[in-house]
């Protein structure tokens, strides 16, 4: 019964996160410019990995394996938005424009002013 | 937070990443762990700010809440045939005045729905936030400073 549920719960799971994983690199195929394409890839790719670690280190079984799983999540958690952050950062230093929909920028209005 | 306290997290997270969990294994934790803040003393302020552990623990659970939720919402607007966007560029002016507290919120609102933080102002009064619907920005900024900003202001302060 327990190994039932178990097996389930990793089962959901695995798929769960190859469905944001999948939704992700769709999300950066589809949007149309660099700052809304971080979007999908900081956070469906950071919940579709770390679902993925999750159920890895809970399918073990092993309470070593499901701690580095859970510190694998915990640096993913950290690291993601950091790396997003700096990507759109760059990218508006560049000058790399918005994307035709876009509908404000105060940024570019406070460059604007300091001018 | 005190050195002890820092301590104390560094040595967790060896045990976690090491996976053994042994009495010499948590004893080098604390040896290494004591050594590497010994080599940053120089870099990190002194303060008398201290960890509220309950809203701590109160601001983890609204993180991890916001994250499923935001993670739930671009795989629905990716997955959806025609993209409905309104993304833009807002200034948000910040509350939180200490790098420490400034880097939380910007990370925490990269993680939220909708919302990624591009950079702070010269003078770190002004946090830029795309969002994916800056339809309402009114609303957007406030959301961020009734949400994030205020559980972090209660929790180190």
């Amino acid at each position: 019964m327990l190994d039932l549920v178990l097996a389930l719960v990793v089962a959901i799971m695995l798929v769960a996160g190859g469905v944001f994983t999948f939704l992700a690199a769709l999300g950066i195929l589809r949007l149309p410019d660099v700052y809304t394409r971080m979007h999908a890839a900081s956070k469906a790719g950071t919940v579709g990995s770390g679902l993925m670690l999750l159920a890895a280190g809970i399918h073990s079984l092993d309470v070593a394996i499901f701690t580095r799983a859970l510190a694998g999540f915990v640096f993913f958690v950290l690291t993601a938005p950091v790396a997003a952050h700096l990507v759109a950062k760059a990218a508006h230093a560049a000058g790399y424009r918005l994307s035709r929909l876009t509908v404000m920028d105060d940024m570019r209005e406070q460059a604007a002013k300091k001018r | 937070m005190r050195p002890a306290v820092i301590i104390a997290v560094f040595t967790l997270v060896w045990l976690a990443v090491s996976g053994s969990f042994t009495i010499p294994n948590l004893l080098l934790g604390v040896v290494a762990s004591a050594l590497s803040l010994l080599l940053i003393r120089g870099h990190i302020q002194p303060d008398g700010r201290r960890l509220r552990p309950l809203k701590a623990l109160s601001l983890l659970a609204l993180f991890l809440k916001e994250l499923a939720l935001s993670a739930w919402k671009v795989a629905l607007l990716v997955a959806s045939p025609k993209m409905d966007l309104k993304p833009g560029i807002l200034a948000f002016p910040l509350t939180v005045d200490r790098d420490f507290e400034i880097t939380l919120l910007a990370n925490l609102i990269t993680l939220t729905p909708g919302t990624l933080s591009v950079d702070v102002s010269g003078d770190r009064k002004v946090l830029y936030v795309h969002a994916l619907d800056c339809s309402d920005p009114a609303g957007t900024r406030r959301d961020i400073a009734n949400g994030f900003e205020k559980k972090i202001l209660e929790a180190f302060r």
